[in-house]
Parts: structure tokens; C-alpha cells; sequence
């Protein structure tokens, strides 16, 4: 698999697997707001993904469709931060915030690529993010003196780590310096799933897994 | 033959499928119209990369430019030269005239949360600037939710991207 190929699956795997998380609060959020915020955002985060799975499925000969459902779990490039189910409200935000912070990196990284469509992608996605970015500092701001929220965010800083490779964690630590040290284990960074993502992957592909190779 | 003249008309006449007062054209969403021969190439860019009515705008799009007996081609623009100034004026009044704000100017950079919170946006029913941000998200992703102190009456804010 190209080096590009890799790239763009690890983006959309990691925008795929948040957006199906973030969419277990559509329903169940503490507010209607966010019920509203959460699902908006899911459905943002989801569409991230289709385009840079399609953008992959050109150089993997195959389609969107089967890079999102039709690999196997241990397949998927995700980060283990965007696996865990956390149905916990300070939880679900401190991930949510972690995870911008960490996306803001990668995707600043991207739009700086030389190949045009992954730099105009990232760049057209930051136009996106930069919303998330904003309820997500708003929710930090409002929690951030709350124990609950402070032990989630210590808890979860080393697999916002993990979300980057080595050389951009600087850049990551820069901008969140109240959390500085951390050490990723193996678990926490890419390349390592937890058993939650089994367990969402069975039913994310279970409609799709019923009747193989049908168009919905 | 068809011109492209004619197809930039035809598109004129889809109406954006969540917002059916304004066409994909005032949209600024088609990005451009080449005719070779009989075929039809249409590139255009969603307003946000998980808008749920990509395939339904594309289908809408292909059945205008076979109507004019010509075989479409629709393509996907993925990239960042869309901005939502590129909605043109009677786009904007036509947002306004049916209660949605349009977007602030993107020219000056990214919008931020101060701009967000501060009391420039106008009301599109009373037009007084005394109005608040409720949700920065709304029934889709290109709009947010405002309140108007003036008229009491909350309203829907087009996205700046």
C-alpha cells in the first residue's frame, strides 16, 4: 500500500470510528443542544471520512464503501482514542477536546503536503473543523476546573498522543501544556486496538455483512 | 449542441434540496461547466463534505443536463476553493427573504468563537444586531442557531466555511 493510501485510511478510519461514537449521544445527550451539536458533528466527522476514503479508493482500485465496512477490525487504522466507549458526558468532552487538538496538528500537517489533493482536502476539512474546534473549547472552558474532567483528560492524554506519530507529539504537547508528560504505551498509540472496537465494528457492519454486495 | 450557456441555465433551475429557495448556481456550488461534443462535464463542491445531499444534488444535476440531450458527467470537487463567498447577492437576499441570516464575509480568515459570540450578525427577520449565538449547530452542518433580542425570535444562521 502507498504511503498516501496509508495516510488517508488512517484520517477517515479515525473520522469514521469518532463520528460513530460521537453519534451514541443522538438521542442521549444531557441537552438538546448538544444532542444537536453531537449529531452535527458525527455527521461531519463521517462525511471527513467518505472523502478521504474515496480519495484512497482511487489508488486502492476498490470504493468507499468497502474500505469503511468490508475490512476485517485489526485492518482498520484508527487510533485507540477514538475507539473507547465512553458513554460518561466529561469523558465523551475530554475526548472530544483531545481529539481536536490532536487532529488540529495532523490536518495542519496535511494541508502542507505535496500532493495537491491531500493538502486541498485537509485544507477544505480544517474549514470544517475549525466549528468542532470551537464547541469543543467552549465545553473545555466551561469543565476544565471539574475533578471528573481532569482525571478524563489525564486518563485519555497519552491516546491523544497516540493519534500522532512520534514527530508531531511536540506540537500536540505545545498546545495542551498543562498535560505535558506522558508516556504512550503501545496500547494507547496507533497501531494497537482496544476490544471495544470488535465490538462497534460488529454492529456498524452488521446491515452491510447481511446481504453482501447489495447497493443501499 | 448544447453551450455551456445552456447547462449553466438548466443548473439554475436546481434548487438546493434544504434550502429550496436558492439554486445550486446562487450557491456557488457548480464550480464549472465544460461541453465537449454531446458530454457534459459538471464539477461542483458540497457546501460540507457530509452533506446527506450529495447523491441527490448530483442525481438532480444529471437529469437537468440529459434533458437538454446531452450525457453528464458530474464530478466531486473535494478541495478548499469553495468558500460560502461565493454565494452570490441574490443568493444572500434570497436566504434572508426566508428567515436565514447569510454567512459573514470568509475574506478576513476563519471565523473564531469571539466573532461567533459578538453582536454582528444580523437578525434576517428585524435586522437588529442584538442577537445571540444559541448552538453553534443546527438542523444541518451548514447552519447555527441564533436568537434575536429584538424580535424574539430564534433564527438560522448560514455557517461562514
Amino acid at each position: 500500500m502507498s504511503a498516501r493510501a496509508e495516510l488517508l485510511l488512517e484520517l477517515a478510519d479515525d473520522e469514521l470510528i469518532l463520528g460513530w461514537r460521537d453519534s451514541e449521544w443522538t438521542g442521549i445527550a444531557p441537552t438538546l443542544e448538544e444532542d444537536v451539536a453531537f449529531s452535527s458533528i458525527a455527521q461531519n466527522e463521517i462525511g471527513h471520512a467518505r472523502a478521504a476514503y474515496e480519495l484512497a479508493a482511487r489508488d486502492l482500485d476498490t470504493d468507499a464503501d468497502a474500505l469503511a465496512f468490508d475490512r476485517a477490525p485489526d485492518d482498520y487504522r484508527c487510533a485507540p482514542l477514538v475507539e473507547l466507549h465512553l458513554l460518561e458526558w466529561a469523558s465523551a468532552i475530554a475526548r472530544r477536546y483531545l481529539y481536536e487538538q490532536a487532529d488540529r496538528v495532523r490536518i495542519e500537517a496535511l494541508k502542507e503536503s505535496d500532493d495537491a489533493d491531500v493538502a486541498g482536502l485537509a485544507a477544505k476539512i480544517d474549514r470544517e473543523e475549525t466549528y468542532h474546534r470551537m464547541h469543543a473549547e467552549l465545553w473545555h472552558e466551561r469543565l476544565k476546573d471539574e475533578p471528573r474532567y481532569r482525571d478524563a483528560l489525564e486518563r485519555l492524554w497519552p491516546y491523544a498522543l497516540g493519534v500522532l506519530p512520534e514527530p508531531l507529539r511536540p506540537q500536540l504537547e505545545a498546545r495542551v501544556p498543562t498535560l505535558a508528560c506522558a508516556t504512550v504505551s503501545q496500547a494507547s498509540a496507533r497501531g494497537a486496538h482496544t476490544p471495544e472496537l470488535a465490538e462497534l465494528w460488529d454492529e456498524m457492519t452488521s446491515v452491510r455483512r447481511s446481504v453482501p454486495g447489495a447497493e443501499w | 449542441m448544447v453551450t455551456a450557456q445552456q447547462v449553466w441555465a438548466a443548473l439554475g433551475e436546481v434548487p438546493d434540496p434544504e434550502i429550496p429557495v436558492i439554486s445550486l448556481v446562487e450557491l456557488g456550488v457548480v464550480r464549472d461547466v465544460s461541453v465537449e461534443g454531446n458530454d457534459v462535464r459538471v464539477a461542483f463542491t458540497p457546501t460540507f463534505l457530509g452533506c446527506p445531499a450529495l447523491a441527490y444534488m448530483r442525481a438532480a444535476m444529471e437529469e437537468k443536463v440529459r434533458e437538454l440531450g446531452a450525457e453528464p458527467r458530474v464530478e466531486v470537487v473535494a478541495d478548499d476553493s469553495w468558500s460560502t463567498d461565493r454565494i452570490t447577492p441574490a443568493g444572500r437576499d434570497k436566504l434572508r427573504a426566508s428567515g436565514f441570516a447569510p454567512p459573514a464575509p470568509r475574506a478576513a480568515g476563519a471565523p473564531t468563537l469571539i466573532q461567533l459570540q459578538s453582536k454582528v450578525h444580523r437578525c434576517p427577520y428585524c435586522r437588529s444586531t442584538e442577537t445571540r449565538l444559541d448552538n453553534i449547530f443546527g438542523p444541518t452542518p451548514c447552519r447555527s442557531i441564533r436568537y434575536c433580542e429584538s424580535c424574539r425570535q430564534p433564527f438560522e444562521q448560514f455557517k461562514t466555511i
